[in-house]
């Protein structure tokens, strides 16, 4: 089992749904697979897609939703 | 007479309203979100009182938040500055609720005109033509579908409350029409909470013409035009005072109108009257009115010598106009273009951080509004704008020679930004000779932006 980590390409506000009213990308447990969207980053009021760049279960976010975040920082740890 | 502020904003316009009222003798005090702490010294304001996280919706949208810190410095008045609550009418009447002053227009105003369709008819009835379109709100989508077939293809689809260019929506034919309306419904009622809309005809080569009013509830005069064609999906990135290529006739016409509209609604304090404006047809349109001081007030400052947000402030605080309609003079020609932190090359990403190097131009007809210094870290929670650079000369020609120059003394250090895009523009013979509508610069970025690495 190894674990992998999803991190911030860009600064900004971390959002773990699409809309303030939909429910989440992903929850904690989920399977994912590769290039799933598992949250947004906006920056300057644009909005980037945080995808994942391998496949296994999300076990934990490091970020909470509308969290901030810095570039290269952790948002989600992936065991597969 | 207003003794204090609250600055309510952050960026160059909160030091933009500092420097007004130092000059009035009026003491401020400048609302910082976590994020900004580190610019407060920047502001160059008397005092600052945090107002709460870095996230928008939890500090300078907050209005609670604000409203208590105006209360705990003691506050006579907010000023809104332009973006996040400046043209929220809940919050404008939550000011006067709360026995403050809100430097602006009455709620009342605000939220008389931030309704698009209700504005459409206030013009309409002042004698401006607004552009073509639905009288009232549409909600039926095959109604929707018989207003745009009427009015002909392309049509836009607007958001009822809109503002800052969402809830927009050109479409170009019955085909896809449907899932656009749909798309502009969601999209409005996600950020307006009001899923109205409206439907206007596209107008083709058109240019943004707009008019500076000021207002103190009986009297109105205008300070002549700017233009501001020169957008990238609908954010005006260049502008102009005065509008190069219209009439004289052209001028007087829509400068009347707009006080006319003005007057009609007894408008207090500074405002914009938004037109289409076809050249060669000499037809024009109105588009919309804000009730707010704009990023781009500073070429109108140029070009009449008023200090736009030393009069609002005024107003705000009682006092009648200070000037009559014959002492405002244009003088020479202005150009503005907005310093954004954003990567031209690459599709104009976003491009927060540090300041690394510095280089601010200066000499005559140069002004440079702005909080950037050298270390400043620029926090990627808000807009990109982070400067603008204003020239003035004699005339056109003159200003954009001076505007090169300047452009060659700027240079920022340690992040991207759109300086780069304006020295390839400033010698655009499309833009020299004036030959551009609202839609030609991403026309040309598309086709021929030479920033690509």
């Amino acid at each position: 089992m190894t674990t992998k980590q999803i991190i911030s390409p860009v600064p900004g506000i971390f959002y773990r749904k699409p809309k303030p009213e939909q429910p989440p990308y992903v929850s904690e447990g989920e399977q994912i697979n590769e290039g799933d969207v598992i949250g947004l980053v906006e920056v300057m009021k644009t909005f980037l897609e945080v995808k994942s760049d391998s496949s296994g279960k999300l076990v934990k976010f490091l970020i909470e939703n509308e969290g901030e975040v810095t570039a290269g920082q952790v948002i989600a740890e992936i065991e597969s | 007479m207003i003794d204090s502020i609250l600055i309510a904003n952050r960026g160059e316009i909160a030091l933009r309203i500092a420097r007004a009222a130092r000059e009035l003798g009026i003491r401020t005090i400048q609302a910082v979100s976590e994020a900004d702490k580190e610019s407060i010294d920047a502001v160059h304001s008397d005092d600052a009182i945090c107002i709460g996280p870095p996230h928008a919706s939890k500090s300078y949208l907050d209005i609670e938040s604000i409203l208590s810190a105006a209360k705990e410095s003691k506050a006579a008045a907010i000023h809104p500055g332009y973006g996040f609550l400046a043209e929220n009418s809940n919050f404008a009447e939550a000011v006067e609720k709360a026995g403050l002053i809100f430097v602006g227009p009455s709620s009342k105003t605000i939220r008389l005109m931030g309704d698009k369709v209700a504005a459409r008819k206030i013009a309409e009835q002042a004698g401006i033509p607004p552009v073509p379109g639905s009288p009232e709100r549409i909600h039926d989508v095959a109604i929707a579908k018989l207003f745009a077939k009427d009015l002909g293809f392309p049509v836009m689809v607007k958001a009822a409350a809109g503002g800052g260019g969402k809830g927009i929506r050109m479409v170009s034919g019955l085909g896809n029409f449907e899932e656009n309306f749909s798309l502009a419904q969601r999209e409005a009622a996600a950020a307006f909470g009001d899923s109205g809309l409206f439907i206007e005809k596209a107008i083709n080569n058109a240019r943004h013409i707009e008019v500076q009013i000021l207002g103190d509830g009986e009297n109105v005069i205008h300070l002549f035009e700017r233009d501001c064609s020169i957008q990238r999906k609908r954010q005006k990135i260049w502008e102009e005072a005065p509008a190069y290529g219209i009439t004289e006739e052209i001028r007087k016409d829509i400068c009347q109108a707009a006080v006319f509209l003005a007057k009609s609604i007894e408008y207090k304090g500074v405002g914009t009257v938004e037109f289409l404006l076809n050249p060669k047809k000499a037809e024009y349109f109105f588009l919309e009115m804000n009730t707010r001081i704009q990023v781009e007030h500073a070429v109108t400052e140029m070009t009449t010598g008023v200090d736009l947000v030393r009069e609002m402030i005024l107003i705000a605080g009682g006092e009648p106009l200070h000037y009559e309609q014959a002492q405002i003079q244009m003088r020479g020609h202005a150009i503005e273009v907005r310093i954004n932190a954003e990567d031209p090359s690459n599709g104009f990403f976003p491009c927060p951080g540090k300041i690394s190097e510095l280089s601010i131009p200066g000499g005559p007809g140069i002004r440079f509004d702005s909080i950037l210094y050298l270390g400043y870290e620029i926090p990627p929670f808000y807009d990109s704008l982070i400067a603008k650079l204003i020239v003035w000369d004699q005339n056109r020609d003159k200003a954009l020679i001076r505007l090169r120059r300047a452009l060659g003394e700027l240079h920022i250090g340690g992040i991207k930004t759109t300086t780069d895009l304006f020295k390839s523009l400033v010698n655009n013979e499309h833009l020299y000779s004036g030959s551009f509508d609202t839609t030609w610069l991403e026309k040309w970025l598309e086709k021929d932006l030479p920033l690509k690495n």
